[in-house]
C-alpha cells in the first residue's frame, strides 16, 4: 500500500479529519492495519490526540482501550504535541563515550526543558535515540531529517540559530 | 494420541492436549495463575514453565502441546528455582498488606505461595510502582492497581466474551498497566460493570465497590426498617461459600441467616420476578396487538432485568432502545413497592426503610444509583458479600433450620426460580402470555420451553398461536418468534440484526453474563462451565419442586393488583415499576 502524503500543515482541522477517514477507507476498516493507520495519523496531526484515538477506533469498530495500548507500547508514537525541530541526540555505546550526555546537558540549559519535553512555543523537542550508524564521527544529533556529527556543545547555540536562519 | 513421559511417567494424550491438560488428567498436577481452564490460556504468568527436553527454554505448559516422545519433567531444581523467583518478582511489585485485603483467604496469589513453599523473606525489595493507584470512580467495581499481577484474564473476558474491550494492557515494560485508556476511569467509559473481570482477578486487583459497611450501619441503627430481598441465582450458590457443591439450593438458610443478620423483613425478588412477567408479558401483548392491527410498535420487544445489558445496549445501540420493555428489573420493582405498597401497610415513613438487595450481580449497585430510579433501593449486596457478613456475624451457616420469606412480597412461583438462568425469563413469560392468548397451558412437558433451555449463547424458537379466547383473536395463526442471549457479544449478534432489520424474532431475553445471572459478576469465585450448569440444574429443580408454576397464579400478585396496582401497566404500576432509558457516548470524557 502506497503510503498517503499530505501538505498537512496547511491543512485545516476538518481536512485532516476527511484525509484520516479516506486513509482508513483506503485500509478497508481492517484492524490489522491499526498500526499504519496510526502513523499516518500521528504525521498528519504530529501527535495523536484522544480524539483522533477515539476516532480510530469508532472507524475499525474496535475498543478505544487497544487503539491506546498500541500508542502507548511504541515509543515511536507519543499523545503529545512535538516540536518543530525534533532533535535527537545519539546515546549509542560510540556516541556516550564521546560525551553525547555533555551534549543533552548544554541542550537542556539552552532550550530550557528535561529530555523527552517540549519547549512552551513548540518549537523544539529533546529526545534520544540509539545508534544512528555514526559511530566514526560520534557524537552524532539529527534534528528532523538533518544529522549532525561531531558535535561540540559550544556549537550547539550556532546550530540552533542556524536552524532558524535557514528557515527565514 | 500421543505417548509421552511425564517424570518418568509413560502417558498417552490426544495431541491437542496442553502439557498442563495431560499431566493433570495423569494425577501430576502443575502450579498455574494466570491459566484459566475454557477462558484464559496465553501463558502470561510463566508460573507453570516445565523442562521439555530438547527445548532450549523452559516452556509454559499451559499453551505447549504434547507431542509423540516428548519427555517433560514438572520438579527439576532448574524449573523449582524459576517458578519461585517468577513468583518473588510478581510479589515485588504486589501490594503484600493482605491481611486487610478482601480476597485474603480466597486470593489464588496467596494460594499459590502456600503450594511452592515460600520458605525466605523476598529477596527482591520492589518498587510497589503502583500504589495506591486505585479507580473508585463508580458504584459496581473497584480496580486497585497495587494488587494487579497483570496475569491479563480481565482483558480475555472484557475482550473475548463480553466483546466491550473495556480491558487492555497499556503503556510497556514496567510502566504496564492493565485497564481502560490512560487517564480514564471506569465511569468515563462504556464499562458495563457486570463484573465478569471482578470473578475471574485471582488477588484482590478487580472487586465490587463494598456496601457491607453501609448495610451493617442501617443494621445497628434502631431507627431503620431494614428490609431484604435475594435474587433468584443467590440460593443457587451462596452454599458454595460455605464448603457446599455447586448447585445446592440454600434458600431456607438464607432465609434464616438474613433473619438472624437483623433484617426486618426478608422478601425475595422472586416475588417481583411474578410481577415483572405480569408487566412484561402485558406489555408484550400491547405490542403484538399494534402489530395486528398496523399501528407503530417496536419489535422485537427485548428483556430489561439486566442492568449491564442495559447499560451496554445504551452505549453501544443508542438508537434501539424503543426495543427495550420500560420494565424495572425485578429487586427495583420490590424496592419501590416495599417504600410505597408495604410502608403504607406498615404506616411509616419510606425514609425511615432502607432496602438492601442481595444480587448475584455488581451492575446493580449502579442500577440503584441511576436518576431514573434513585431511592428505590438503599444498597446492593453481591451474594460474596453476604456470605462474607453471614461469616462476620459468627452464623454457623451449615448448622442453620431452613425458614421461610416474609409476606406480602415473599410468594412465588417457579416461573420466578427460573429467572436466574438464561432463558428462563423467557419461559417464565410464555407460560403466561401463552395462556392469556389461548386460555389454555402452554402445551410442553413440564411447562419447559426445551429450545431455550441450556448454556448455549444463542437460543431461539417458535410457537404457534392455533387458537385463542375471543379477546386475542386477532393473534391466532401468528407463530411467535423468540430467542434468548446470554453474554454481551452474543447480545451484540442478536442486536446487528435488529439495526439491519433482519431481526426474526418477536421477543427476545437478554442477560448480560454467560449463562445469565447464575454466574453473575457477584457470584463466587470460580465460575466453570460445569459450575453453570449445576446452578442451573438447582434453579430449575427449585421451580419443579413447587406447585405454583406460573406468574398469574401466584396469590400474592393478584392480591397486589385487586388491592393496590389495579391492573398491569396501570396508572400505579407505570409510576412505581416502569422506567426509560439513556442515550450514552461511548466515553464522556
Amino acid at each position: 500500500m502506497m503510503e498517503k502524503t499530505c501538505n498537512c500543515e496547511a491543512m485545516t482541522e476538518q481536512e485532516k479529519l476527511k484525509f484520516i477517514q479516506d486513509v482508513i477507507e483506503d485500509y478497508d476498516h481492517d484492524p490489522s492495519s491499526l498500526i499504519q493507520i496510526l502513523h499516518v495519523a500521528q504525521n498528519v496531526y504530529g501527535f495523536l490526540p484522544i480524539e483522533v484515538q477515539e476516532l480510530i477506533a469508532d472507524q475499525l469498530d474496535i475498543p478505544l482501550s487497544r487503539v491506546s495500548g498500541v500508542v502507548s507500547f511504541y515509543s515511536l508514537f507519543t499523545t503529545v504535541p512535538k516540536g518543530k525541530y525534533v532533535i535527537k541526540i545519539c546515546l549509542g555505546t560510540a556516541c556516550y563515550v564521546r560525551g553525547s550526555k555533555r551534549v543533552i546537558e548544554r541542550l537542556e540549559k539552552i532550550l530550557k526543558i528535561k529530555l523527552g519535553e517540549t519547549t512552551e512555543d513548540l518549537k523544539y523537542s529533546l529526545e534520544i535515540t540509539r545508534c544512528m550508524g555514526a559511530c566514526g564521527l560520534a557524537p552524532a544529533m539529527s534534528i528532523n531529517e538533518e544529522l549532525y556529527m561531531q558535535v561540540n556543545p559550544d556549537k550547539l547555540l550556532g546550530i540552533l540559530e542556524n536552524l532558524e536562519g535557514g528557515e527565514a | 494420541m500421543v505417548s509421552l513421559k511425564i517424570n518418568n511417567k509413560t502417558i498417552q494424550a490426544d495431541e491437542n492436549t496442553t502439557i498442563m491438560e495431560a499431566a493433570k488428567a495423569n494425577g501430576i498436577l502443575i502450579p498455574s495463575l494466570c491459566y484459566l481452564e475454557g477462558v484464559h490460556q496465553v501463558g502470561s504468568c510463566r508460573i507453570c514453565v516445565v523442562e521439555v527436553e530438547g527445548s532450549r527454554n523452559l516452556q509454559a505448559s499451559c499453551i505447549t502441546k504434547v507431542s509423540e516422545g516428548m519427555t517433560v519433567k514438572t520438579n527439576t531444581k532448574e524449573v523449582r528455582k524459576v517458578r519461585k523467583v517468577v513468583y518473588e518478582l510478581m510479589m515485588s511489585d504486589h501490594d503484600d498488606n493482605c491481611l486487610v485485603c478482601s480476597r485474603s483467604g480466597g486470593c489464588e496469589f496467596q494460594e499459590l505461595g502456600e503450594w511452592i513453599q515460600l520458605q525466605e523473606e523476598n529477596p527482591y525489595q520492589g518498587a510497589h510502582s503502583k500504589l495506591g493507584v486505585k479507580d473508585i470512580s463508580n458504584p459496581s467495581i473497584e480496580r486497585d492497581l497495587s494488587k494487579c499481577i497483570l496475569c491479563r484474564r480481565c482483558i480475555t473476558v472484557c475482550n473475548e466474551i463480553q466483546g466491550i474491550g473495556i480491558m487492555e494492557n497499556q503503556n510497556r515494560g514496567f510502566d504496564s498497566f492493565v485497564g481502560p485508556t490512560e487517564g480514564f476511569e471506569l465511569m468515563d467509559i462504556n464499562c458495563t460493570f457486570c463484573g465478569q473481570c471482578t470473578t475471574v482477578c485471582p488477588v484482590g486487583a478487580l472487586k465490587e465497590r463494598d456496601a457491607t459497611v453501609n448495610v451493617w450501619e442501617a443494621l445497628l441503627d434502631k431507627n431503620k426498617r431494614v428490609v431484604v430481598q435475594t435474587a433468584p441465582a443467590v440460593r443457587a450458590a451462596l452454599g458454595e461459600e460455605f464448603g457446599y457443591e455447586p448447585g445446592t439450593l440454600v434458600t431456607g438458610k438464607m432465609a434464616a441467616a438474613l433473619r438472624e443478620l437483623g433484617f426486618d423483613d426478608v422478601f425475595d425478588t422472586n416475588f417481583a420476578a411474578d410481577l415483572t412477567i405480569l408487566e412484561e408479558g402485558t406489555e408484550l401483548l400491547m405490542r403484538l396487538k399494534a402489530l395486528i392491527s398496523g399501528d407503530e410498535t417496536s419489535l422485537p420487544m427485548i428483556t430489561s432485568c439486566s442492568p449491564g445489558w442495559i447499560k451496554y445496549v445504551e452505549h453501544k445501540f443508542p438508537d434501539q432502545l424503543d426495543h427495550l420493555s420500560s420494565c424495572k428489573s425485578p429487586h427495583m420493582m420490590l424496592g419501590a413497592l416495599a417504600k410505597s405498597y408495604y410502608a403504607d401497610q406498615l404506616d411509616m415513613d419510606a425514609k425511615d426503610m432502607f432496602v438492601v438487595s442481595v444480587m448475584p450481580c455488581t451492575a446493580k449497585k449502579y442500577e440503584i444509583t441511576r436518576e431514573e430510579m434513585l431511592g428505590d433501593v438503599d444498597a446492593v449486596l453481591t451474594t460474596r458479600e453476604l456470605a462474607k457478613m453471614i461469616k462476620d456475624a459468627g452464623i454457623d451457616f451449615v448448622h442453620l433450620e431452613d425458614e421461610r420469606f416474609d409476606n406480602p412480597m415473599g410468594l412465588s412461583s417457579g416461573a420466578a426460580d427460573i429467572f436466574g438462568a438464561t432463558g428462563g425469563v423467557m419461559e417464565a413469560a410464555l407460560r403466561t402470555v401463552y395462556e392469556i392468548i389461548t386460555g389454555t397451558e402452554m402445551p410442553y412437558e413440564n411447562l419447559h420451553v426445551q429450545s431455550i433451555m441450556g448454556l448455549e449463547g444463542i437460543k431461539e424458537g417458535s410457537l404457534l398461536i392455533d387458537k385463542t379466547t375471543p379477546e386475542w383473536s386477532g393473534l391466532e395463526g401468528v407463530t411467535v418468534r423468540y430467542a434468548a442471549a446470554s453474554g454481551l457479544s452474543n447480545a451484540k449478534i442478536l442486536l446487528d440484526q435488529i439495526r439491519q432489520g433482519t431481526s426474526p424474532y418477536h421477543f427476545i431475553e437478554i442477560m448480560a453474563c454467560p449463562g445469565g445471572c447464575i454466574s453473575g459478576g457477584g457470584q463466587p469465585r470460580l465460575t466453570t462451565q460445569a459450575i453453570r450448569e449445576k446452578r442451573m440444574e438447582a434453579i430449575y429443580r427449585e421451580d419443579e419442586g413447587k406447585t405454583l408454576r406460573k406468574s398469574h397464579e401466584n396469590e400474592a400478585i393478584i392480591h397486589l393488583y385487586e388491592t393496590y396496582l389495579k391492573a398491569p401497566l396501570g396508572h400505579k404500576s407505570h409510576e412505581l415499576l416502569h422506567t426509560h432509558y439513556v442515550k450514552r457516548n461511548m466515553y464522556s470524557k
